[in-house]
């Protein structure tokens, strides 16, 4: 994006609050009418709205999750699930409202598209409001476009794929998700195509006491390659948010995808998105991700290795402070001969926030020859932050090779008072540390990602994101 | 008349509760080599952390004034920035920042000002060449890895490229093979004109040999109990220290 140094911050562009404005914000809480009401104004064919209902009845007999961090906090009838922004959509920013624009300006999106990216999604609130792509790409077959464009002009695809990977009884938001889903974007890479610069999508949730629901489907078809790059942000405000997005990653035979994400969400976000990945036969599914803000995050991005040969690799980070409770964590599962998984996940937790990393890795019988390592490592800036590490690890067959190591540790006073001895304030030793802890992270990010993750780890440092 | 860069005035300092330092007196002017030498557990290193101020030692008595400033009770990046440097006897491993993005970040520091790129390439490129140093290493993590002897170096590399007013060698020379040792000399003297100053902590008189070494201290038992030419620092590689110790070990006694 538009900064290039690290000292370069500019701290407020998270935090933007455009007004409470809309063209139309749904009653709140959840219910049958709430559904129809929102597959109404979205103008849909039957087949999804009942298919909404549908999740809605999922979504009222699955309990809470009875594991991980407390969602008391949770009032659906508190929740608006959908939240229409007062502008249409377009491929020119020229047509978006005036504020919308100016916050995309400032998160720096229309800037990275000109420099450095194929195409280009950005949503605000429940609509996306922005969506353009190369024209080369166009002529290849590439299909980039929102969810509800899709519905419409492609729905044999959308039928085909839609929640098939992530299905709506795989948890109670992920049924939530189904009733209420609005935005997001859906990729087609046809056969053999190599997209080389990235695609993008950023999320934008500005409304207050409103939930994200986005829906991302991407289709790599057979020998195909993409690289895309999610982003998250909201303004923090004193309700609770709430943000259950939704992926789906296909990824064929001899296709190859990067996921990459940097999610920075206010702290009063309850962040409890799904994404799921289904790898062919020689294929590869890499995930980088960067996790940042949230009250609670319960985030466990999953692939699940069905071809031979197929390969996936997660590299991760969390970042939790004062009242955060970040539940993250990589799940894969071997489901055929020669796979391989490699997981490189980290976090940091600073003045009482508590990082868990919770995974599962299970290697079914059938997977023969096949291989996972996985390595965590935690890092605590003081006494009272807590890290956790909760590995369920199922090995069915005798072939396989797997290994998991799990660090944690603490910022020695000998390596800040080094550091010091070179001049830096403790305050730049502990952020030199950090930002070394987080490398692995950030070089796998694109350059000007990389600098964001700095510069939101400098945030988290200086405690100045609310 | 020769300028006054570190004084240090009757110098008590506490670690862990125990008294290290036990009244330390010792004047450095600009333009000068001094040397540390002393028996294992002394103080020497302790010394060295009291000047930069290192918080897990406690200063109880004394002052030290640098280039007319007092900085007995300033943070250790103030002291620094005053041109103040240490060479850690223990230099420490920093993973994911290489050894030139933590240069650049240091010199920025150090400097208060922006280094500019193509000269600060330039200028690590001849300390490399000086030092015998692998170039390639410079892209992997500081420290992390690197061999006893090629951690040294990135210390005195970090000397040069900080170029402070004092540097403060913490025994820089031990685990230097021989060819080693004559590079940092060499590296020394690079550094070295007038204006600045060395403080060198060591146990062997290999690395002072090229070096115009105008004193030698010899601390035992947190105590400065001699002062000389670099003639003693021979005579205490042949004798030893036993001499200052029965001292030492009498004045307990009475
Ligand atoms: N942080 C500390 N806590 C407790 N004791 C300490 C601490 N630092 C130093 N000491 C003690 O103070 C004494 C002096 O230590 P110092 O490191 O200054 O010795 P030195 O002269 O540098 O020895 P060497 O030649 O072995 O490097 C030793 O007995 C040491 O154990
Ligand atoms: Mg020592």
């Amino acid at each position: 994006m538009k900064k290039t140094k690290i000292e370069d911050i500019n701290r407020n562009i998270y935090d933007i609050k455009n007004k409470d404005e809309y063209e139309f914000k749904i009653k709140k809480g959840l219910s049958k009418d709430i559904v129809e009401e929102i597959s109404a104004k979205k103008n849909e064919p039957s087949w999804m709205r009942d298919f909404r209902l549908k999740a809605l009845d999922v979504y009222n007999s699955l309990k809470l999750p009875t594991w991980g961090p407390d969602l008391s906090c949770l009032n659906m009838d508190e929740i608006a699930t959908y939240v229409k922004p007062k502008t249409k959509l377009s491929n020119s920013w020229d047509d978006v409202d005036e504020d919308i624009k100016n916050t995309f300006d400032k998160l720096g999106i229309p800037e990275a598209e000109k420099k450095s990216l194929a195409g280009v999604g950005a949503q605000y609130d429940s609509e996306v409001v922005y969506h353009s792509m190369k024209e080369e790409l166009k002529k290849q077959g590439v299909i980039y476009t929102d969810m509800e464009t899709a519905v419409n002009e492609y729905p044999e695809l959308v039928k085909k794929y839609f929640m098939k990977c992530v299905p709506v009884y795989d948890h109670k938001f992920v049924a939530l998700h189904g009733a209420v889903w609005s935005g997001g974007s859906f990729v087609y890479v046809p056969k053999n195509v190599k997209v080389d610069i990235p695609l993008q999508s950023y999320f934008r949730l500005n409304s207050k006491e409103a939930g994200q629901f986005e829906h991302t489907l991407i289709i790599v078809e057979e020998g195909a390659s993409l690289h895309f790059i999610e982003g998250c942000s909201a303004p923090k405000y004193n309700k609770v948010n709430l943000h259950a997005g939704c992926v789906e990653l296909y990824v064929k035979d001899n296709a190859y995808l990067r996921y990459s994400t940097i999610e920075n969400w206010s702290k009063n976000m309850l962040n409890l998105n799904t994404k799921k990945a289904i790898v062919g036969k020689n294929a590869k599914m890499e995930w980088v991700s960067g996790s940042f803000g949230s009250k609670i995050s319960m985030l466990y991005p999953m692939s699940i290795l069905d071809g031979e040969g197929a390969q996936t690799e997660y590299t991760g980070i969390s970042f939790a402070s004062t009242g955060q409770n970040l539940d993250n964590g990589f799940k894969v599962v071997h489901n055929a001969k020669n796979t391989s998984s490699l997981v490189n996940a980290k976090s940091i937790s600073k003045n009482g926030g508590k990082c868990t990393y919770r995974s599962l890795v299970r290697i079914n019988e059938n997977a023969k020859n096949s291989k996972s390592s996985v390595s965590c490592e935690s890092l605590m800036l003081d006494d009272i932050s807590i890290s956790d590490t909760i590995p369920t690890n199922d090995i069915r067959t005798d072939d396989a090779q797997f290994s998991h190591e799990a660090k944690i540790g603490k910022i020695s006073d000998k390596t800040i008072f080094y550091l010091m001895s070179r001049g830096m304030t403790e305050e730049d030793a502990k952020a030199m540390i950090v930002r070394g802890f987080a490398y692995e992270v950030s070089k796998e990010l694109p350059v000007e990602y990389a600098v964001e993750m700095n510069n939101l780890i400098n945030l988290e440092l200086e405690g100045a994101i609310g | 008349m020769s300028e006054k860069l570190l004084q240090i005035k009757n110098l008590y300092v506490n670690a862990d509760k125990k008294e290290i330092l036990k009244g330390i007196n010792l004047t450095i002017n600009k333009g000068e080599i001094h040397v540390i030498m002393g028996p294992n557990g002394s103080g020497k290193t302790t010394t060295a952390n009291a000047i930069l101020n290192n918080p897990a030692y406690s200063k109880k008595k004394g002052s030290i004034i640098f280039d007319s400033q007092d900085i007995t009770n300033l943070s250790t990046d103030e002291i620094a920035r005053k041109g103040v440097f240490m060479s850690f006897q223990m230099p420490e491993e920093i993973p994911g920042i290489s050894v030139t993005n933590f240069l650049k970040y240091a010199k920025n520091k150090i400097t208060s000002k922006p280094v500019k790129a193509a000269e600060f390439k330039i200028d690590l490129m001849k300390y490399m060449r000086e030092l015998k140093m692998n170039p390639k290493n410079m892209a992997r993590s500081l420290n992390v890895g690197f061999s006893g002897g090629e951690k040294k170096k990135n210390e005195i590399l970090q000397m040069l490229v900080l170029n402070p007013k004092l540097a403060i060698l913490d025994e820089t020379d031990s685990g230097l093979d021989v060819d080693a040792i004559k590079t940092v000399s060499k590296g020394i003297e690079m550094f070295k004109n007038d204006q600045n100053a060395v403080l060198i902590i060591t146990h062997n008189t290999k690395i002072l040999h090229s070096l115009k070494v105008d004193y030698v201290h010899i601390l035992v038992d947190g105590k400065i109990v001699d002062t000389s030419t670099s003639e003693l620092a021979k005579t205490i590689e042949e004798e030893g220290y036993s001499k200052y110790k029965k001292e030492v070990d009498t004045s307990e006694e009475d």
